[in-house]
């Protein structure tokens, strides 16, 4: 083959982010983190929301923060769907890293002092 | 005399027949993204750990009550006040990178050169902050190995048996300051790597190149500090 194949296209990444687009992940971002201090300064002292259903509601909103940053700002939502899913799918391993230790630190309890 | 050509002998175009990029992405920039992969195991080991150790006590320094001073101004009565400036800031050094890796890819210069020092004032803010802020929890008596009398520890927990505050207030010092620590290191490498980027296209070596990609590199880099202080700022200062 040519070697012009085997160059990277550029015109192809140069889809999706545009300044419009940058200022609205932007406003998605800031409104989210808004969102998580309303929860934990009002809803949660006065009693509106109990801080056990506070916490999974901070991490689902944490995820799609992260999920907006990974996505559009560092362009991986716009990559070739194998790029996306090498850097995705290890992602595995640290979920699994999650179950084992949250399990485990239920047996760490026993160990505490008790004074 | 026709050959008939056999489908194997045929020239396959598909991305992983060979001769060309399957990922269409540059070497460096694949490589920066399984570095960052890599920062990504060791920052979740880390707060996998605070977690595991923070969920196994029957107590635990309560975020709103430990950080409620906004350093100058206020020495409490604030919670959250100051990490929700020093997010904000974070958040709006990431859009600046990503401006400045939009003009870029006009090939604008003039643009990317003022993006790239915007980021870099936002990177140093960041860090001024964060400094004050350890300077205060320092002052207050938390440190590696180091705790508040166990008077003043009465004041950063929300109940719970007394005589263990001293054991998991040591825990949270030790684990705050070293991952704090940890992604203020790598944010301060971050401003680094983009001032030594800002200097070239200064000089204009990515104008001679023709192609502004080692923005969009040290870009992904940035946004995963920002990415990091995310979930930083959500296990240390909400839950």
């Amino acid at each position: 083959m040519s070697s012009e194949s085997t160059e990277v296209h550029h015109e192809e990444h140069g889809e999706g982010m545009t300044r419009k687009k940058i200022v609205q992940i932007f406003l998605v971002l800031l409104g989210i983190t808004v969102v998580e201090f309303i929860i934990a300064l009002w809803l949660v002292p006065k009693g509106h929301i109990p801080l056990h259903w506070a916490n999974p509601i901070y991490i689902v909103l944490t995820l799609f923060k992260a999920f907006y940053i990974v996505a559009y700002f560092m362009h991986l939502k716009f990559e070739k769907i194998g790029m996306a899913l090498s850097i995705i799918v290890p992602i595995l391993f640290i979920i699994g890293l999650i179950l084992v230790l949250t399990n485990e630190s239920h047996y760490w309890v026993d160990l505490r002092p008790k004074v | 005399m026709s050959v008939q050509v056999s489908p194997i002998d045929e020239v396959k175009t598909t991305p992983w027949s060979g001769g060309r990029s399957p990922f269409n992405v540059e070497y460096g920039k694949m490589m920066m993204w399984f570095f960052l992969l890599s920062d990504a195991f060791t920052f979740s080991s880390l707060l996998i750990a605070y977690g595991a150790l923070r969920f196994s006590s029957s107590s635990w320094p309560a975020p709103d009550l430990v950080f409620q001073s906004v350093p100058g101004l206020l020495d409490s009565g604030a919670p959250l006040v100051f990490v929700g400036l020093m997010t904000f800031i974070l958040i709006l050094s990431s859009v600046t990178m990503v401006l400045a890796v939009e003009a870029g890819h006009r090939m604008a210069k003039k643009e990317v050169l003022w993006w790239m020092v915007a980021t870099i004032i936002g990177g140093f803010t960041f860090l001024g902050c964060q400094a004050l802020e350890w300077s205060h929890l320092h002052h207050e008596g938390f440190w590696w190995g180091h705790i508040p009398t166990a008077e003043e520890l009465k004041h950063v927990f929300n109940g719970g048996n007394e005589a263990t505050y001293a054991t998991y207030a040591q825990q949270f010092a030790n684990l705050f300051f070293t991952i704090t620590g940890f992604h203020g290191f790598h944010v301060f490498s971050g401003v680094i790597i983009n001032i030594i980027i800002t200097i070239n296209v200064l000089a204009g070596t990515y104008q001679k190149r023709g192609s502004y990609l080692m923005i969009e590199k040290v870009g992904l880099y940035w946004h995963f500090v920002d990415l990091v202080w995310v979930f930083v700022f959500t296990f240390f200062y909400l839950v």
